[in-house]
């Protein structure tokens, strides 16, 4: 009998141990139905991308079909789009949607906060001159970011700031077309504008490149010590916007003189319009200085030249600008 | 397998407790929550794309003559870096793909951002506890506008030519210090020395790229540290509970699935919309300037600045002072950073609240809030718009100068009168929403009766 219950009993445990060696675990993500069409739906996606990433690689290894790119785009584009339809089509129908709730994180922690503020605090006992310490470190710390930071000098010529007013102009250097041909004073013709540069110098230089256009005497109202930079109604200027530094591309010249205003030089970047009649003045828009005017001279020969430097710095205005003159 | 795969990534990192807790991490559902998304899968899309431009560009600003398949270019001379920005779209396989992809990414990028902020500001996303990641947010802005404008610059065709004149203009500007720091970048005036064009390139491709991703880093770790925001759709969503779809298996799909939409998208827009076709504009000649020419749209906003300030220099007897550019280039940037910067704070001494706020408002639930920053965007919107009349004066024979009188003064009044109206609106509909609520109380209360 009692060798019965012994087995009995070994049993009941052998039993009950089977069972707790394998519980039926509680699931995490809730089960969901199983959605055969959007599943079929997705592998067809997928196919429809590893087709187009198939093609791209065909088109681009014929080379009859040249640098296509507009194929290109669309077989990229159009893998990436179908991976996208079912990579959404997974998230929308085949993956379980839970809503869960959680807690957010506590804003702040100030039993933390305070046993921070201990930490650092005390670990400081043993420093009795505070105050000289910081002094001491902190005159360390700028003396050090300052030593670092003087290589940047290094860089450029911060310090000297007089290669701004240089120009290739002096008296007597003659203006050429981007060709290099000089020009000569019945070249210009009213109407339109031309792009000269100094001779000899670079043309990307920004003291080199001068729009230069034929004016009607009488409506010349040059100031009057510059009087003789215009001959025969020819006027020069930087074509070096002062505003921004753009190139003054366009010249307004009114097709119907008793309607519409008067010529004008534009840059074409923010609209600062120039009056070449009056020795560069700002007619419109934001320059705050005029356009650097060039005194001209014509040669014996009936060559333009240059009878001096610009009447101000070339190019957008800074600090010094009005404080030196162009240099040769 | 997946238990082998698991065990594996357990035994050897350990990181099993903190990857159940990654992937159960709640995510509220809201469609505008996928605008940030977009954001940062244009900034993967753009890294992928740079990665391969920058294996065929060369930023060398030697001079060569062109002899490639592009016949209208026959023979012009160039720098070295156009030549190869020409060469790559041209002749290598899938390069202007890449090209193209690239730079409607940057546009894309910057859009998404911008709108993303929208949201943000409206809903009131900003408040404590996240002011830090709306600052880091606006850096990442800010500093992706400046990467953005590089990487057009360093192409070294004639607008990129033009944009780099504006920058020098606007770096001259500054006060005291223009005409120095211009030197120290440019290394001498403009257009500086070759060197600036290897400058420009590792600040384009390397400095600001990853300045950018530590900011994201930054950005998205402290989301997740401090948890999304939510809005209160159900009475369940608290300013303590978050009701949301768990990272996995909920949102990864979604997610990919939004990265794999935004580069189709980019690279559809890459292949078949055109986009800065630089062999038209020809290579930079710093006497050249073209007409019509427009920036990407995220600098229209400076360049409609810079147009609108009237003539003058702030001058101090010959010293000048304050030069022209550096109200629409320096200033107004600055101010438009400053003013989002500082929001956060302001509100807070505005309305008092100094508490920390898990749940979003609606607009309407902020009527001064809204207000404001209808009438901020309003203002810069102006600004932008401006910097088009010129397009409107080809397209639509408006008088430019009329034009740009009507915005100067419209930038002041059009914000005031939005301010009114927005924040007018905004109480409106929260009476609308009251008085609502007051009927389906009674109606609940009527039916409770009949019962």
């Amino acid at each position: 009998m009692r060798r019965l219950g012994r087995w009995l009993l070994g049993l009941v445990i052998l039993v009950m141990s089977f069972f707790r060696a394998a519980p039926p675990r509680e699931r995490i993500v809730p089960e969901g139905r199983p959605q055969r069409r959007a599943e079929a739906v997705v592998i067809v996606l997928l196919l429809a991308a590893a087709l187009c990433g198939v093609g791209f690689v065909v088109v681009y290894a014929v080379d009859s079909l040249g640098n296509r790119t507009q194929l290109f785009g669309l077989l990229l584009g159009g893998a990436f789009a179908f991976v996208a339809a079912a990579l959404i089509l997974v998230g929308k129908r085949l993956v379980v949607t839970e809503e869960l709730e959680e807690e957010y994180p506590p804003p702040e922690h100030p039993t933390e906060q305070l046993e921070l503020t201990q930490i650092v605090r005390e670990s400081s006992s043993r420093f009795t001159r505070k105050r000289l310490m910081t002094g001491a470190a902190a005159t360390a710390a700028g003396a050090l970011g300052l030593a670092a930071l003087t290589p940047a000098l290094s860089l450029g010529p911060a310090l000297r700031t007089e290669p701004l007013l240089r120009t290739p102009w002096r008296r007597g250097r003659r203006l050429v077309d981007e060709n290099g041909r000089r020009y000569r004073a019945a070249d210009i013709d009213p109407g339109t504008f031309y792009t000269a540069f100094a001779e000899g110098a670079p043309k990307d230089e920004i003291g080199s490149p001068l729009v230069v256009v034929r004016l009607d005497q009488h409506a010349l109202k040059l100031p009057p010590e510059r009087r003789s930079w215009a001959p025969g109604g020819i006027v020069a200027y930087s074509k070096i916007c002062t505003h921004a530094g753009c190139a003054i591309a366009l010249y307004r010249k009114p097709t119907f003189a008793p309607m519409q205003p008067r010529p004008a030089l534009v840059c074409p970047c923010h609209y600062s319009t120039f009056d070449p009649a009056t020795g560069g003045t700002v007619l419109f828009g934001p320059a705050g200085r005029d356009l650097p005017q060039l005194p001209l001279m014509v040669d014996p020969a009936g060559g333009l030249r240059a009878a001096g430097n610009f009447s101000g710095p070339v190019g957008p205005s800074w600090w010094g600008v009005r404080m030196w003159r162009a240099r040769s | 397998m997946i238990h082998k795969t698991v065990r594996l990534i357990d035994r050897s990192t350990g990181t099993s407790p903190l990857l159940k807790k990654a992937l159960r991490y709640l995510f509220p559902d809201h469609w505008s929550f996928l605008l940030g998304e977009v954001a940062l899968y244009a900034f993967i899309v753009l890294v992928a794309t740079g990665i391969y431009l920058t294996l065929f560009f060369d930023p060398s600003l030697a001079e060569t003559t062109y002899h490639g398949v592009y016949a209208p270019l026959q023979g012009t001379k160039m720098s070295v870096a156009y030549k190869s920005a020409v060469d790559l779209s041209f002749e290598i396989k899938a390069g202007l793909l890449f090209r193209q992809t690239h730079h409607w990414a940057a546009d894309v990028f910057v859009a998404a951002m911008v709108l993303h902020l929208m949201r943000v500001f409206f809903t009131g996303a900003f408040r404590r506890p996240r002011t830090l990641i709306w600052l880091i947010g606006l850096l990442m802005l800010f500093t992706s506008l400046l990467e953005g404008y590089l990487g057009y610059s360093i192409v070294d065709d004639l607008l990129s030519g033009m944009g780099l004149a504006i920058g020098y203009g606007v770096a001259l500007s500054i006060p005291f210090v223009g005409a120095n720091l211009a030197e120290l970048i440019w290394q001498g005036p403009y257009p500086g020395t070759t060197l600036f064009e290897s400058r420009m390139y590792i600040v384009h491709v390397l400095i600001l790229p990853v300045l950018i991703a530590v900011l994201l880093t930054a950005h998205l770790g402290l989301v997740a540290l401090r948890h999304h925001t939510q809005f209160r759709a159900t009475p369940r969503q608290t300013q303590r509970r978050l009701l949301g779809v768990p990272m996995f298996p909920g949102q990864v799909p979604r997610s990919l699935g939004l990265l794999f939409a935004v580069a189709a998208v980019l690279f559809l827009l890459g292949g078949l919309v055109q986009i800065n076709p630089i062999w038209q504009w020809g290579p930079y000649e710093l006497s050249q300037g073209t007409n019509g020419a427009q920036p990407d749209w995220y600098l229209g906003w400076l360049i409609g600045a810079l147009r609108l300030v009237p003539s003058f220099d702030v001058t101090i007897g010959s010293y000048t002072l304050v030069p022209n550019p550096f109200w629409g280039g320096a200033l107004f940037p600055l101010v438009v950073l400053g003013v989002l910067a500082l929001w956060p704070w302001a509100e807070r001494r505005i309305t008092g609240d100094e508490s920390f706020h898990n749940l979003l408002d609606r607009p309407r639930d902020a009527p001064g809030r809204t207000a404001a920053g209808a009438a901020f965007m309003t203002w810069v919107f102006l600004v932008f718009l401006s910097g088009s009349a010129d397009r409107a004066y080809v397209f639509l024979g408006l008088s430019y100068a009329a034009q740009i009188w009507v915005y100067r003064v419209a930038i002041w009044v059009l914000p005031v009168l939005v301010f009114v109206i927005a924040r007018r609106y905004c109480r409106e509909l929260q009476r609308a929403d009251a008085i609502e609520h007051e009927r389906e109380r009674a109606e609940q209360e009527a039916r409770a009766l009949a019962h």
